[in-house]
């Protein structure tokens, strides 16, 4: 009876939308009246940087607030650069290099040293990197820096730990299928980028129990003569900072350059895909295609468009399907674009079963709309005002603009990126807005992609008229020899 | 606009020999903050962090779902969502003839919940021409409506992180701003709160209904701890389903949102914070302005149901397509109880980390688990909650198999003291847990408001060290042997029912 109710009430309110509006624009707006002074003058707390002559780079934020003092290494290389027959692996070595320690300390002895301090050193694995990080009240910071370098130089990858990580990773893939937002984003990013990229390929049983300790110290010696970038922050000396930094790193042999990656991104094949999960009431729906890159001088419009198609409240998704269709609580979106290859085109909806079809259609009318329905001044002028004025927050503390400057750094963008990029956003005009929804909105290359309960979709997905809903198979692979003890019921 | 499982880190608070003393930090906070109590009651803290020209604040709320009246689960969230809505001055058209068109809805409401719950001789066709009524009315009613202007006015002016969290216990609204917003700000924040309009209540209760399936029905972690909690209670309101049951906060109406904002939302239930690039001397005149038109009122009287005591063990078994998954939980007492520190000691040594007992036990050593961990208080602190525990098992381990695991974990704090340097770790981390969250202008806020609310005076979000001090390895051994009984205790698992064999999914939206 409820979901009944809820589709009435969606016609009920298209039909408003429809009528004429007779009324009068709106009442007075007390809240222009309040005064907004000038911003105080504010300019980011650069970290110092220095690069070494063997390419390594170091940044040093001083932060006097709190006494602590905290550092990262960040490696290029990461799973999308790992064998896939081992697709897993660099998740493998981020858990067992840690807690695998070193010759002098293994890393159970390690967790208990640091953890008397309060103090951390981690280590992690990335798609484009891996990294070491560490964090320590002031008074234990030598010793934990030179903890977290013998970690670095010296680390003693073992068996043990290895199968540790091996077995949550077991773990994690036996349950890959329980939450229907995982299931969804994950199977989304397939159908864009292929079910084998490096991207998204998935680690399976049989990859993850191929790796051994071999592998995770030659990804490790391998690794670690890239080009490594050196982040410290917090309350310490810079000028002792610095010199315990080059002893550190000063005689390592020259990076090697990251070699170029050739990967191919042909985008979804179109079509209408659908996963069935019998224990949920809500459908995921998620429309996807191949997105762009940062570098793609179109960005600035990209991103304002992205403001006004899925950004805020007042976005053309949020005002449709949540606000005025009452379809969904999360919906959201954009044409997504990552540093170094092409993101995702990507529209979510989570509606329940009976309004799967209600939902589909509301977000893939405002998807065409971006091409079809022309952007307003009032549009524009509202996408700018919300990115703009909330710019601030991108630097508004010493840590992020420590993480700025070691992201662009990474990804070899100039170190003003943030500025240029702030005052192309200004730039921004309604014809670009046009421009580029024409130039990246194809919604006859969107895959459509629902998961939800099967029995409970009607209307079902072919009212959609969008081709044959073809099932995907989501099945776990289950390794000839299982992980552990037989599965029990 | 999101629920809330809160573990409340800031909750968790140290003191040990570290390089500094407590009353070093509390005396360089007490010269940055101000505190002031209008004459409605509210209390306003401003606290000077000028790193950036930015600030964040925090409205707490001393109310959650915990005070919905009976009938009317999910309430307290419903209303959180229409703070959203704008108020008389802003979101509307013409908010006199609004007033009316709303006025109209809810008597179109009515009518039509007058009928539907008619046990015996409903009229389908009356049934259906009443829900045509309200469905016109409410058109009726959009017509005057200007869509998401509230928060668009914040967006627009630098807003950032808009959003709110409704638990059991209370309601934070709370985002981040420009410094020269501020007066801004304390006009939208201000307005919201005294002058909520029940705007589009409707369509907004049925997006909520939406945050229920996401977070709830199709999850089986929100199916698992949904029932623990209706098991482990049976008389206390923390049993209850905090977004609500589907047939409750179906049917709850504007009416009853506006009742329960009448109730709670007045100047002695609300504490405001502001951190950041904010000058007392100048800002407190300005937000002394805007929240003064807050209503007073009294403070909302507590309630009397205190949960009796379990003596008899419980279980909740569910049969699902999920892995595994085992919780059990205890009875334990609520936040200003005197060994409230005593529990969070048990909680860092048993979970801390890869230092930890549950850890090294289930997963390192046993290997029998991917997690296992035992956590303060569920599903609220303010009243009397769940010491929980919880694991998930590796593949081919079974749910027992945890269960006698962290029964043997919990025997030996019974039977053991723990060692001076698991207390001491304890001491340690937590104290330094609470200084790496004092950098953040965000969870200052929200710390400073949530102490000034629950003790009365934000001081206490350091002088709790005191009582974190003081606790002892015997403390922690009474405790466990007080509390950590069968008669005391509901276990709630998962088990992994055979793919083939489908279970009944629960129906949507219950009665309607």
């Amino acid at each position: 009876m409820k979901s009944a109710f809820g589709i009435s009430l969606v016609f009920a309110i298209c039909a408003l939308a429809l009528a004429p509006n007779s009324l009068s624009a709106q009442q007075a707006k007390p809240w222009e009246q309040i005064p907004i002074p000038k911003l105080h003058a504010f300019k980011p707390h650069q970290p110092t940087r220095i690069e070494l002559k063997n390419g390594i780079v170091l940044f040093l934020q001083e932060d006097h607030e709190l006494p602590f003092v905290s550092g990262s290494v960040l490696i290029p290389g990461g799973s999308r650069d790992e064998d896939a027959a081992k697709a897993g692996l660099v998740s493998l070595y981020g858990q067992a290099w840690r807690t695998s320690g070193t010759a002098k300390l293994n890393g159970d002895a390690l967790d208990d040293l640091l953890e008397a301090k309060a103090a951390h050193i981690e280590t992690g694995g990335d798609d484009d990197s891996t990294a070491l990080s560490w964090n320590s009240l002031k008074g234990d910071s030598d010793q934990v820096f030179s903890l977290a370098m013998d970690l670095l130089f010296r680390p003693q990858f073992n068996a043990g730990k290895l199968r540790l990580a091996q077995q949550q990773m077991a773990a994690g893939i036996m349950r890959r299928n329980d939450d229907e937002g995982e299931i969804a984003g994950r199977e989304a990013a397939k159908l864009v980028y292929g079910a084998n990229s490096p991207y998204t390929r998935q680690p399976e049983f049989a990859t993850v129990l191929s790796v051994n300790v071999d592998d995770l110290k030659a990804w490790h010696d391998r690794t670690l003569g890239g080009k490594l970038i050196v982040a410290v922050s917090g309350d310490f000396d810079p000028a002792a900072m610095e010199a315990k930094l080059r002893a550190a790193f000063e005689s390592l042999p020259p990076a090697r350059p990251v070699p170029t990656r050739h990967d191919v991104f042909p985008g979804p094949k179109p079509g209408v895909y659908f996963i069935d999960k019998p224990d949920v009431n809500q459908s995921n729906i998620e429309i996807v295609a191949l997105g762009t890159d940062r570098r793609n001088p179109d960005v600035p419009a990209i991103a304002v468009m992205n403001e006004i198609v899925g950004g805020g409240f007042a976005s053309r998704l949020f005002q449709k399907v949540r606000t005025e269709l009452g379809l969904a609580y999360a919906v959201g979106g954009g044409l997504g674009f990552a540093y170094d290859h092409p993101a995702t085109f990507d529209v979510m909806v989570l509606t329940k079963s009976a309004t799967t079809v209600d939902a589909t259609r509301a977000a893939l009318a405002e998807i065409s709309g971006l091409t079809t329905r022309p952007f307003t001044d009032e549009e524009l002028a509202r996408a700018k005002d919300n990115i703009l004025n909330s710019f601030l927050f991108r630097y508004d503390t010493r840590e992020k603009v420590l993480a700025e400057s070691e992201r662009l750094e990474f990804y070899g963008y100039p170190p003003d990126y943030l500025e240029t990029y702030k005052a192309s956003l200004e730039k921004v005009t309604v014809a670009d807005l046009d421009r580029v929804a024409k130039k990246y909105i194809h919604p006859e290359k969107c895959a459509l992609l629902v998961v939800g309960k099967g029995d409970e979709i009607k209307p079902g997905l072919d009212e959609l008229k969008l081709g044959p809903v073809q099932p995907v198979d989501i099945t776990i692979p289950m390794p000839s020899q299982p992980p552990s003890a037989e599965k029990k019921q | 606009m999101q629920t809330r499982m809160r573990f409340a880190l800031l909750g968790l608070l140290a003191a040990m020999a570290l390089p500094f003393a407590q009353s070093q930090d509390l005396k360089s906070f007490e010269q940055k903050i101000t505190t002031k109590v209008l004459p409605n009651g509210l209390t306003l803290i401003i606290c000077e962090r000028p790193e950036a020209p930015v600030f964040s604040y925090a409205t707490f709320i001393d109310a959650g779902d915990v005070n919905d009246p009976s009938g009317q689960s999910g309430l307290a969230h419903m209303f959180e969502h229409l703070a959203f809505k704008g108020t008389s001055q802003i979101g509307t058209r013409d908010y006199a003839a609004e007033k009316l068109a709303l006025a109209k809805v809810e008597a179109a409401n009515d009518a039509y919940e007058a009928e539907f719950l008619k046990a015996v001789g409903r009229d389908p066709k009356k049934l259906a021409e009443l829900k045509k009524a309200f469905l016109d009315a409410q058109v009726e009613a959009h017509q005057y409506v200007i869509p998401n202007q509230f928060t668009d006015v914040a967006e627009r002016n630098g807003a950032a992180g808009v959003n709110a969290s409704t638990g059991l216990d209370d309601t934070v609204y709370f985002w981040s701003m420009p410094e020269n917003r501020l007066e801004l700000w304390a006009w939208l924040e201000s307005g919201r709160l005294a002058d909520v309009v029940p705007r589009e209540f409707y369509k907004e209760r049925d997006v909520v209904i939406e945050e229920r399936r996401m977070r709830t029905d199709s999850n089986p972690e929100g199916r698992l701890f949904e029932q623990f909690a209706a098991t482990a209670y049976v008389a206390h309101n923390y049993g209850r389903s905090g977004i609500g049951w589907p047939s409750e906060v179906s049917q709850i109406n504007a009416t009853e949102a506006m009742e329960f904002h009448k109730k709670y939302y007045v100047g002695a239930n609300i504490v405001v914070a502001v951190v950041g690039d904010v000058k007392a001397s100048e800002a407190l005149p300005v937000l002394e302005r805007y929240f003064s038109r807050i209503p007073a009122g009294p403070k909302p009287q507590e309630m009397t149901t205190v949960e009796p005591k379990q003596f008899a063990e419980k279980t909740v078994a569910i049969q699902d397509a999920a892995q595994p998954i085992y919780l059990e939980g205890y009875h334990r007492p609520d936040y200003r109880d005197p060994d409230a520190a005593v529990y969070d000691a048990i909680g860092d040594i048993l979970s801390n980390g890869r230092v930890s007992r549950l850890y090294r036990s289930l997963v390192r050593d046993a290997q029998i688990a991917a997690v296992a961990a035992g956590f303060g208080h569920y599903p609220g602190d303010k009243y009397p909650g769940l010491f929980v525990f919880g694991a998930l098992p590796l593949p081919g381990h079974s749910t027992t198999e945890m269960r006698d695991a962290i029964h043997k974990e919990i025997d030996k704090l019974k039977t053991a003291d723990v060692t001076d340097d698991e207390l001491a770790m304890f001491k340690t981390r937590t104290r330094a847990d609470l200084l790496r969250g004092l950098a953040d202008n965000q969870g200052l806020a929200n710390s400073l408001a949530e102490y000034q609310t629950r003790y009365g005076d934000w001081r206490e979000l350091f002088l709790q060290l005191d009582k974190v001090d003081k606790v002892t390895k015997a403390d922690i051994r009474r405790v466990a042997n007080e509390v950590f009984v069968p008669s005391n205790r509901t276990e709630a698992w998962i088990e992994t029912e055979a793919p083939a064999a489908q279970q009944p999914v629960q129906k949507d939206g219950g009665a309607r």
